[in-house]
């Protein structure tokens, strides 16, 4: 992976500085000359997607913070301000409650990829433990962005959430009034959670260093999971990588421009325009749409604590994946059976985000048991059984071969 | 496979639950609202301001006996995109309210007329006072009720809505309630001072009747009926709670052109840097 060409400055200021920083060398071999492998397809470009979303957030999320005011009786109206009076107010506002819905959309877009071409298996583990840790980080901060226009749903979030703790035996109750600054939901609750937001952006920016880092010493896996073995498997970073992440930054931007313009507040509940009432319990408290398929889950098992335990483990059980999963192929391509069982197990997590968007009574309870179970089973029994039992298919003996077929043959695709 | 299979059966049984239970669900609660024609609807769709000026007299002459509008400042009434009263027409309707400013060098508040940069004044000085004068009830603020009210238009509708850009729901809803009032239904008690609202969750609405066919005077020949004031005032707070849709579609669409042209050429770069690639110059 490292036979690439290295950097020789022409310019005597950029050699004075190579020899001296040599960061345009670290940019040259990492983002230009960087051998990605032929095969990429589109479902690689959302590293890059969610890249350029972090920064967005950031961007849009300074600007919002300069107007925003994190008292329980400013908040809401600040937030009203800066729709009505801060000029493009509202479009920074909207561009950054949609794009952390999109950033979500893309994010699980990243993982769907890693799990069905098996991105976490040797030797990526550390890479996809980072990417777990990215994702619990990106949840946190949503989670308490939410909160901050402090209405109905941000607040009753913020008490439902956060109330999840008190299921820790004998030191819940601690726990809890410790995490709220006082006896309950109140002004130091919207305080630390504003300063907590603008906080863990950058330490996802030093995490997404690490995850790049990572990925650039054991370098890219692929549709096929084998890995690239000579020059004819690779391109250049850029232009290959660069133009084709750049295209579809373009069409997901497209999508996203959809909302922001169009239909802003289709992806928020009307609920969070009513101001905060500590008095008033909505008939139904529900979470952003990216957080429904754990919410379900929690909401599935009938001990607070147990149900609790089961929404961590959902998420902390992925980055055991690569133990879990047994088998040495890695891409669902060559993995008949895998393949079936995963395609079942991401339409029972868009299945349970549907539950959690409904009341927890009847057969949606039922439904959300039963889907539950194949949540865990999957990932606990399944995932680590294929892997002994499974027959797979020959795999092509390098990337170039899958992509310009058998080398005495030629055409075949 | 057959493992598989059982999987894929579970999953259309637990489908099948769900729908079942949707359907005891929507039997409980209010009837959806029936859905409007909106001028703002739509990536073109803006604000009538006829429209806006008329459901503005309906506030001014029925809602503020109740209802607050705390977050717009007169000025707003002569914003662009708005109801398009000129700046002395706003200033005029500003004069005619009563506001409280102060203290004075006296160290006393006192009251006088209305300036463009005032809020509008709130009916009741808290809302102890509103609760007391309404019977118990609290008439919300109406400056976001519009993006306040809603309904759950369920599956498999809320997927086509994202597509034709349905965000009417609260001023449908608002447009509802103003028509929904009925005789409860024979068996159906009503808590004191309640009035029956088919469209009202629970039903049991703590206003009365607020409009009725001629109570509002028009001057530009729309129908002076409950059913037109109804759209007419759901437009006015929609304005209120959104007052910068007619710049944030115009933009929109600014937008749209530029990301289609942008990404169409990144296409085109894109094919044309990966076409030796795709078909190398000989096969190895």
């Amino acid at each position: 992976m490292s036979e690439h060409s290295v950097y020789k400055p022409q310019n005597p200021f950029m050699q004075w500085m190579e020899r001296r920083l040599p960061i345009a060398g670290l940019v040259y071999s990492s983002f230009i000359v960087y051998p990605t492998p032929r095969n990429l397809n589109y479902w690689w470009t959302f590293g890059g997607i969610l890249t350029v979303m972090l920064g967005a957030q950031m961007v849009t999320g300074i600007v919002l913070a300069m107007h925003y005011i994190a008292h329980v009786d400013f908040a809401f109206n600040s937030v009203e301000s800066i729709m009505r009076d801060v000029n493009y107010g509202w479009l920074l506002r909207y561009l950054h409650a949609n794009g952390a819905a999109f950033f979500f959309v893309a994010v699980y877009a990243h993982i769907v990829r890693g799990m069905y071409y098996g991105s976490y298996k040797d030797p990526r583990e550390v890479l996809w433990i980072l990417g777990v840790i990215l994702f619990l980080l990106m949840v946190a901060t949503a989670f308490m962005g939410y909160v901050l226009p402090w209405g109905q749903m941000s607040f009753w979030a913020a008490t439902v959430i956060t109330n999840l703790f008190s299921a820790i035996p004998w030191l819940g109750d601690p726990i809890v009034t410790w995490l709220w600054g006082g006896y309950a939901v109140g002004n130091p609750t919207l305080n630390r959670f504003y300063s907590l937001h603008y906080l863990l952006p950058f330490v996802i920016a030093g995490v997404v260093v690490l995850h790049v880092w990572a990925l650039h010493v054991v370098g890219q896996n692929n549709p096929t999971g084998v890995e690239a073995k000579t020059e004819k498997d690779t391109v250049a970073f850029t232009p290959y990588a660069t133009v084709k992440d750049a295209f579809f930054i373009g069409v997901f931007f497209l999508f996203l421009a959809w909302f922001v313009f169009y239909i802003p507040n289709y992806l928020g509940h009307a609920d969070n325009y009513i101001p905060a009432n500590p008095g008033l319990t909505p008939t139904h408290i529900v979470p952003e749409w990216y957080f429904l398929p754990f919410y379900a889950i929690l909401r599935a098992i009938p001990s607070k604590l147990f149900g609790v335990i089961a929404l961590l483990s959902s998420i902390v059980l992925l980055a055991f994946l690569p133990w879990l999963d047994t088998s040495r192929v890695r891409s669902a391509k060559y993995r008949p059976l895998y393949r079936q069982f995963l395609i079942v197990f991401f339409l029972v997590v868009i299945g349970l985000g549907y539950l959690g968007s409904q009341p927890p009574e009847g057969g949606y309870v039922i439904a959300a048991r039963i889907l539950t179970a194949y949540y865990f089973v999957f990932l606990l029994v399944i995932l680590p059984l294929l892997g002994l039992l499974e027959t797979t298919k020959p795999l092509p003996n390098s990337i170039s071969e899958s992509v310009l077929g058998p080398t005495p043959s030629g055409a075949k695709v | 496979m057959s493992a598989h299979r059982s999987f894929v059966l579970a999953l259309t049984f637990a489908a099948a639950l769900a729908v079942v239970g949707a359907r005891t669900v929507f039997a409980q609660e209010a009837d959806a609202p029936p859905r409007m024609h909106w001028s703002f609807h739509g990536p073109f769709g803006m604000y009538d301001p006829a429209q806006l000026q008329r459901g503005f007299k309906i506030y001014r002459e029925v809602c503020s006996n109740c209802h607050g509008l705390k977050l717009l400042a007169f000025r707003n009434l002569a914003d662009p995109g708005g109801p398009d009263f000129t700046e002395a027409q706003a200033a005029t309707i500003a004069s005619g309210f009563q506001v409280t400013d102060g203290p004075n060098d006296q160290g006393e508040m006192f009251q006088r007329p209305g300036k463009l940069a005032d809020r509008f004044p709130p009916p009741f000085p808290n809302d102890k006072a509103a609760r007391n004068a309404n019977g118990g009830a609290l008439p919300p603020d109406m400056s976001v009720l519009a993006k306040a009210r809603g309904y759950e238009a369920g599956f498999p509708w809320f997927i086509f809505d994202a597509f034709t850009q349905y965000q009417e729901d609260g001023p449908d809803y608002i447009h509802a309630i103003i028509n929904g009032y009925e005789k409860a239904p024979a068996g159906v008690a009503l808590p004191p001072g309640a009035q029956y609202n088919k469209y009202f969750p629970g039903h049991a609405i703590g206003m009365p009747q607020p409009l009725s066919d001629g109570q509002v005077e028009y001057t530009d020949g729309a129908p002076p009926t409950v059913d037109q004031y109804g759209k007419d005032i759901a437009a006015f707070l929609m304005w209120a709670a959104e007052p910068k849709l007619d710049e944030r579609k115009r933009l929109g669409f600014q937008v749209f052109i530029y990301l289609i042209v942008l990404t169409g050429m990144l296409y085109f770069t894109k094919r044309r840097v990966w076409r030796d690639v795709h078909h190398p110059p000989q096969a190895a």
